[in-house]
């Protein structure tokens, strides 16, 4: 277990990079740079992260990384796991970090192809549950009731549970993380590196820009999410499922916050009637009593 | 048999960025509130600087944060989750 003094000072997401202010996703970045270290390389499709880089010749980013088109991802990784294992080089961690539209829509044959050839890499989607950087369409990702540019009343359908169909691959490591519990996250990826074979990490990253909400609250969000049940912090090793800190004192209702706490923050959710609230507190209820049942029994 | 290139002038024509420290500008120019440190309150945790979106906050040898305002975007992450409200923010001076 590592405490947030004892992570390393190095920077090697650059001052100065192009990201919003308050930019949740740049947090997680960050982390994944103090747990990983230098030697890495990243994947990156089209995402906000091709935006945070800066504009060309310019770049942000203080490690290798490849810029590859939006369904590829993991197939590019796979290349270059490929490509690392002939020159016989150790060491490297090669990660595809993509966006929610890059993942659960645009990139999921090639992650599943990847996940099925067992590829020795780590995947990463930060989920901002929309299209951000072309301004913020409705994607696989957005949560029942959410505002949209593409579903001006709120999205009607409900969010894809990417993490479970990463699980139902078989591969030996998923879990899901925010950046608002930096040590949580930073303690997974430190595992994930550990393990060979295909990883697979589900980071919830708030978005100021398009959840319409003020820049200060990215953290306190975060923290929401995961306080209400609608973000729950788990890890799937080998098939058996676990619930992490402090998402596993949640199991009791009593425990959680209302879900109200956490939509009444934000401008997407400002057409969300009273029955709509309850609609998703009745969900988020449902999914808790899976989860506990799950972690009682260990098994998917 | 796979080309090894012995140096980027022998690579065929490839677009590469080279990492730029401020590869937008000083993005200090996009704030508009501006933090700025109690340090007779501040109690070291570095929450402020692990939680900087933009990486804008350094540690001192003590610990206690040091604001790079050049790069500083202004967003109140760092004065919304100090513990002890060591950190305000102000709006700029024209």
């Amino acid at each position: 277990m590592v405490t947030i003094k004892e992570l390393p000072q190095e920077e090697y997401l650059l001052k100065g990079h192009a990201a919003c202010a308050g930019c949740g996703p740049s947090i997680a970045l960050r982390l994944l740079f103090k747990a990983l270290g230098k030697n890495v390389i990243l994947v990156v499709p089209a995402c906000c992260t091709s935006i945070i880089q800066g504009p060309y010749p310019y770049t942000s980013i203080g490690v290798p990384l490849q810029n590859i088109l939006f369904e590829s991802t993991a197939a590019a990784a796979s290349g270059i796991v490929a490509a690392l294992q002939q020159k016989k080089l150790e060491g490297v961690t090669v990660v595809g970090w993509a966006g929610d539209g890059g993942t659960v829509d645009i990139g999921i044959q090639a992650l599943s192809g990847a996940a099925e050839r067992e590829t020795d890499f780590i995947y990463i989607c930060y989920d901002n549950e929309a299209y951000g950087n072309t301004g913020m369409q409705r994607s696989g990702a957005t949560p029942y009731g959410a505002w949209t540019t593409t579903t001006p009343t709120g999205k009607r359908e409900r969010k894809k549970n990417m993490p479970f169909i990463m699980a139902a691959h078989r591969i030996p490591y998923v879990a899901t993380a925010c950046p608002s519990y930096p040590i949580d996250f930073v303690n997974k990826l430190k595992k994930a590196k550990e393990i060979r074979g295909t990883k697979y990490i589900h980071i919830l990253a708030p978005c100021p820009t398009g959840w319409r909400y003020t820049t200060e609250k990215t953290v306190e969000l975060g923290k929401l999410a995961v306080q209400t049940g609608l973000w729950a912090l788990y890890e799937i090793e080998y098939g058996k499922f676990k619930l992490n800190s402090p998402s596993d004192r949640l199991v009791d209702k009593a425990k959680r916050k209302p879900v109200k706490e956490y939509l009444a923050l934000q401008g997407r959710f400002r057409n969300l009637t009273e029955e709509d609230i309850a609609k998703i507190q009745k969900w988020v209820d449902e999914d808790w009593e899976r989860y506990r049942k799950l972690a009682s029994n260990y098994l998917l | 048999m796979v080309a090894v290139h012995k140096s980027r002038k022998d690579m065929p024509l490839t677009p590469l960025s080279s990492p730029t420290l401020g590869s937008m500008g000083k993005t200090g120019y996009w704030r508009t509130f501006r933090p700025e440190v109690d340090y007779s309150k501040c109690t070291r945790c570095t929450l402020c600087w692990i939680y900087c979106p933009d990486a804008a906050i350094e540690r001192r040898e003590d610990d206690s944060p040091k604001i790079d305002y050049d790069y500083c975007k202004g967003c109140g992450i760092c004065a919304n989750e100090c513990p002890v409200k060591a950190i305000t923010m102000h709006r700029e001076e024209e």
